[in-house]
């Protein structure tokens, strides 16, 4: 049994050293390895401490043995370890997956580095869930940024360049609204730990200076988690990065941010009071039905299909934030349950077009035509995975979806019950045109043949459709770990 | 052996033999073999399960939990006598089409043969699925998983008319069922607490007449498998399928497992005394008797002969509703042997027309005139199907509308009474002439020096004026059916004492 | 105006400072097509929350956190080591940023925003 201890602390500087030590060997293949070993010991620190907190227990780690609050607090609670579970093994399949996929999409200087960013990015994203500390979490949130606005310029599309331009420029505003709000807060409490703040703010939660902290707080995510209308950066980014970091980014950037303002929501302000009474709950609950809305029928008008896919992000996002929005048990653990399901299933679909462009060279829908007979693996997973976007009973989109529904009909909001299962009829639009594009037209006789994906990326993306399946049937350990750390953050004694 | 393998087998085998179908496609008959044979193995275990059902004193059996995906939703099976119905219709009509498509697919060359014996077995497990569900959710799983298993046997031919008619078939079963019935079940939950099928009602006798006609409302538009008007515009779309497709989604697995879904929900969701003591739910039998008729006068204006059949569908469909939503004993009964009939008589009728299509290339009615001559044995076949339609003796139909009418006058209802009336005689009219012209009409002049020279279709049995009989597969199924379909006027103990079972109705 | 009005507006001028920087860059990334200057404007709303911090944690007559009896009253040192950590991650931000500039202009022949949508509409 590997120590304890220091294992909150290893999960992030073990990616964090690995980036620094590939950026020196720069050797793709020897990168590749070391950022396989490095991911793979973190996962595993990830699984020991999961066990550990599973049942109600907290791990803090004291950096730097700077006892908190005047120290940095790494924390892992149950909330906690289920975010940093979704991270770390995503970031580890995709890494696995992009074995191929990086050789074909990044020049072959540059491949090391790639996979020191990759490493970078992931340890970034991995900190960002488990200090304790509001600022360190800005840092962190700015090493995984960085990494994301390089991961995604890598891209061969020029539009790349821009798009990553973009997702600076917002980003950055994002972060630095997100700072200002944690100023804000350090002026009224003296403090950036999250658990003493949690302490300090009780019975000044009213404070204009609190509530504006907050506002930065809530924006500053917001925008970084891509909450309609704060998406503008989302698609390009997604559409024109290198298939790894799509599939990367997708499954856990945003996500980390919209775990942050859960964090901030439930366990550090308490919800009912601070953002019901400044009105914030009903922008959320506002924006996520327009996030929703706006998100699917935005993505049926779009011809590159990676593109969709990043619209229909858009739209799962608002489903997330609305659970945030409904505020009960068991929307939350829907919000929570989803955070992890759409991880999956977004991070499959990306994952399958990566092997669509390795074949075919694009993923723009007229060039599809005909492929589902000649990729038939790929494309079989495309359906698989996009009857989990639509909520087909059986698979991880289902889960989600009833635990939405049943947080809305406690919330007494029946009608919107129909309102999220109409969207997920829209999903059916445009996961529709994808599949009769693929199967049901004949491929044109000029297009080029093209063959299955490599095995490789074919297996990994397959694991990430098994657990689709597995944990649509099976829900013990998603929905039980995504309960368990509902109930922790709501139920603080105030 | 257990029931947990039982049903294993019963869901397993279907799921198995689109596997074997797969990898066997580079050796047709294996493939047609393999796919036979799974359909005999599970109509055995259906007989098994059948045995134990009506064996057993008690009304079910004990339940087979596969696995809880969220506390309160299970997986979970259960054999009962509705079920054990609707199984064994769908896996001997299973079988029968096999047989019948092995012939059709051939015969007209079809594209993409292994596509569909795969999905079929596929919707055929989906259909066991939905027959043997312990709870609303195991249903509404195999549910969805039937409407996208025929989504590729309705989009086969892969064509432009073949898209849209699919789309429009994905689109209208989804969105009803994820608008109508998801809500439903997810009310039922809230409000009773539990999913679980039991005889006399889920629901707590005392919830409102007003809840009542919401949930009813949900359910009944919910399940667009059921065809209600106006929720039936997949049924016709889906025609442009090729004719075994056509014979498996309206006889057998997609339009019997939403009227089994209506019966079951009403038996056992609703509980009869409740649903027929609510005076908000009057409503499904004016609905129903409304499609009922308006669908018989649609069909009576179609000349593509799988058009009207359609119609004569979703009408047939209702008939059904009707006698369930009248929620009395004599009704009920009347509904569940017409399941049962309807299904043998729709089958061989849509049998036939594929038989037409394959040895004649024909698809409107009015291109029938003396077809009798050279295809004797479809339209006998024909024939007696739609005697079955119509409710004569000595088919199947009769018996089901018999009920019917009783439990109508049980109930004093006179508009039941009106309806099926007036029904009856629409059936007859728009299938009398057409059966009528077939035989005694003279046969166009020009098409019989046309056929002589273009139509002698492979596999048909070439007589001197063109075109003969569809090939024999065909033929064989055609005729099982038909005779099936008499022989349940005779013999129609199994049906009865399913019925029976559930309403204690002695015959 | 009376006094006690200009004694709050002043005692409170870093905080006017401070928003009048982080409007300022706001506008400036908002209205300009030029990317450079797009990332002037982001430093300079950048460096305003720096000011943001450092201004509170000033204490009048403190001296920095030095161990010595003859000093006892101190500033709050702590704001001035987050915003160290700020100023590495501005500075990181800003070399990132013009990093892609750099490759924009090599992969488009301008840095140009308007001009840039211009050539991937029509591509």
């Amino acid at each position: 049994m590997i120590e304890l201890t220091h294992m909150p602390a290893l999960v992030v500087v073990a990616p964090l050293m690995a980036a620094a030590l590939c950026a020196l060997i720069r050797h793709s293949r020897l990168c590749w390895w070391l950022a396989t070993l490095t991911l793979t010991f973190s996962c595993v620190c990830i699984v020991v401490m999961g066990r550990a907190v599973f049942d109600g227990n907290v791990l803090s780690y004291a950096m730097g043995s700077w006892a908190p609050p005047i120290g940095i607090e790494y924390r892992v609670d149950a909330l906690a370890a289920f975010m940093l579970g979704v991270v770390g093994f995503m970031a580890l399949i995709v890494h696995l997956y992009g074995y191929r996929s990086v050789r074909a999409e990044i020049p072959q200087p540059l491949q090391g580095w790639y996979h020191a960013i990759y490493l970078l990015c992931t340890a970034g994203l991995l900190g960002m869930v488990i200090t304790g500390d509001t600022f360190n979490a800005f840092v962190f949130m700015e090493i995984a940024s960085l990494s994301a606005y390089t991961l995604i310029a890598m891209g061969k599309d020029r539009r790349a360049l821009t798009a990553a331009f973009q997702y600076l420029i917002l980003g950055t505003i994002g972060a630095t609204f997100y700072v200002i709000g944690v100023g804000f807060l350090y002026l009224q409490t003296g403090t950036l730990n999250m658990t003493d703040l949690d302490t300090r703010l009780d019975g000044i939660m009213d404070h204009p200076g609190v509530l504006t902290g907050l506002g930065f707080l809530i924006a500053g995510l917001a925008l970084k988690s891509a909450l309609f209308p704060l998406h503008l950066w989302l698609p390009n980014a997604y559409a024109w990065a290198p298939s790894v970091s799509s599939a990367l980014l997708a499954a856990t950037a945003t996500k980390v941010t919209l775990y942050l303002l859960i964090r901030f929501a439930y366990d550090i302000f308490d919800f009912d009071i601070a953002l019901a009474q400044a009105n914030w709950s009903f922008v959320l609950f506002v924006l996520s039905l327009a996030a929703i809305t706006a998100g699917s029928l935005l993505a049926i008008a779009q011809d590159n299909v990676k593109r969709m896919l990043a619209y229909s992000s858009v739209a799962q996002i608002g489903y997330i934030t609305f659970g945030i929005a409904v505020a009960n048990l068991n929307s939350l653990t829907g919000a929570l349950v989803h955070l992890a399901n759409h991880a999956l299933m977004k991070g499959a679909l990306f994952m399958l077009l990566g092997g669509v462009m390795l074949r075919l060279g694009s993923v723009h829908l007229s060039h599809l035509a005909g492929i589902g007979r000649q990729m038939p693996w790929t494309m079989a997973g495309f359906v698989l995975a996009g009857a989990s976007l639509l909520g087909v009973p059986g698979t991880v989109g289902f889960v989600s979806k009833w635990y939405l529904a049943v947080g809305a009909l406690d919330a007494g909001h029946w009608s919107l019950v129909i309102v999220l299962m109409a969207s997920s009829l829209i999903a059916l639009a445009y996961m529709g045109r994808v599949i009769e594009m693929v199967y049901l037209r004949e491929r044109p006789a000029d297009a080029p043949t093209v063959t299955e994906a490599p095995p490789i990326m074919l297996a990994a993306t397959w694991l990430v459709l098994a657990a689709c399946i597995y944990f649509g049937l099976d829900t013990d350990l998603t929905a039980g770990l995504a309960r368990a750390a509902a109930d922790s953050i709501m139920d603080q004694p105030q | 052996m257990s029931d947990a393998m039982l049903f294993g087998l019963a869901i397993g085998l279907p799921i198995v033999a689109a596997i074997g179908v797969t990898l066997t496609r580079a050796y047709p008959n294996v493939r047609e073999a393999v796919s036979i044979g799974a359909g005999l193995g599970l109509c055995a275990t259906v007989i098994a399960i059948g045995t134990r059902v009506l064996g057993a004193t008690a009304e079910a059996g004990g339940v087979t939990h596969v696995l809880q995906v969220l506390p309160g939703l299970d997986i979970a099976f259960a054999a009962e006598p509705l079920g054990l119905l609707f199984a064994s219709i769908a896996s001997m009509l299973w079988v029968v089409t096999t047989v019948y498509a092995i012939g059709y697919l051939r015969g007209n060359d079809e594209p993409r043969q292994t596509t569909f014996f795969a999905f079929a077995a596929i919707a055929i497990g989906s259909s066991m699925g939905i027959a043997f569900a312990a709870n609303l959710f195991t249903l509404f799983l195999c549910y969805e998983a039937l409407t996208l298993a025929t989504y590729p046997l309705v989009a086969m031919k892969g064509d432009t008319a073949a898209r849209r008619g699919a789309r429009t078939y994905l689109i209208w079963l989804l969105a009803t069922s994820v608008l109508g019935l998801l809500p439903a079940i997810v009310g039922v939950h809230v409000i009773a607490g539990a999913l679980d099928f039991r005889l006399g009602g889920t629901i707590p006798a005392r919830v409102s007449d007003d809840l009542v006609l919401w949930l009813s409302i949900l359910f009944a538009y919910g399940i667009g498998k059921a065809a209600l008007m106006p929720v039936h515009r997949w049924l016709p779309a889906a025609m442009v399928a090729p004719t075994p497709v056509s014979a498996l989604l309206h006889a057998v697995a997609v339009v019997k497992a939403g009227v089994f879904c209506i019966v079951k929900i009403i038996v056992y969701v609703f509980g009869m005394d409740l649903f027929s003591a609510a005076d908000t739910t009057d409503w499904l039998v004016y609905a129903a008797g409304i499609t009922v008729l308006a669908a018989s006068i649609i069909a009576l204006r179609q000349d593509n002969l799988k058009r009207r059949l359609a119609y004569s569908t979703v009408s047939q469909l209702s008939y059904v509703i009707m006698a369930a939503a009248l929620a009395t004993p004599l009704a009920m009964t009347g509904a569940i042997l017409h399941i049962a009939a309807h299904a043998l008589g729709k089958i061989t009728l849509f049998f036939a027309a594929g038989a037409i299509y394959t040895a004649a290339h024909k698809t409107r009615v009015s291109e029938l005139n003396g077809i009798g001559r050279r295809m004797p044995i479809t339209m006998i076949a024909f024939a007696i199907g739609a005697c079955g339609m119509i409710g004569l003796p000595p088919t199947a139909g009769f018996i089901g509308k018999w009920y019917l009418l009783a439990g109508a006058l049980a109930a004093e209802d006179v508009f039941v009474l009106v309806v099926i009336f007036a029904s009856t005689l629409l059936n007859a009219a728009y299938f009398a002439p057409l059966i009528y012209n077939a035989f005694f009409r003279r046969e166009p002049a020009a098409d019989v020096h046309a056929s002589a020279a273009a139509h002698a279709s492979p596999g048909g049995h070439a007589s001197p004026g063109g075109h003969g009989e569809a090939p024999w597969p065909m033929l064989v199924a055609m005729g099982i059916t038909a005779v099936g379909s008499l022989a349940l006027f005779f013999v129609p103990d199994l049906p009865l004492a399913i019925a029976n079972r559930i309403t204690g109705v002695l015959p | 105006m009376n006094t006690e009005t200009l004694l709050t507006f002043f005692g409170a001028l870093n905080h006017w400072i401070t928003i009048f920087l982080i409007v300022t860059g706001l506008y400036i990334i908002v209205a300009r097509s030029n990317m450079i200057k797009k990332l002037t404007g982001l430093v300079i709303f950048q460096t305003s929350v720096y000011l943001l911090y450092i201004g509170p944690g000033k204490v009048l007559g403190g001296t920095a956190v030095i161990l010595n009896d003859r000093f006892t009253v101190y500033s709050n040192p702590l704001p001035h080591v987050l915003i160290l950590t700020a100023i590495v991650v501005g500075v990181a931000t800003l070399a990132l940023g013009l990093a892609l500039v750099v490759r924009i202009k090599e992969a488009y022949g301008t840095i140009e925003e308007d001009a840039i949508f211009e050539q991937d509409r029509d591509a």
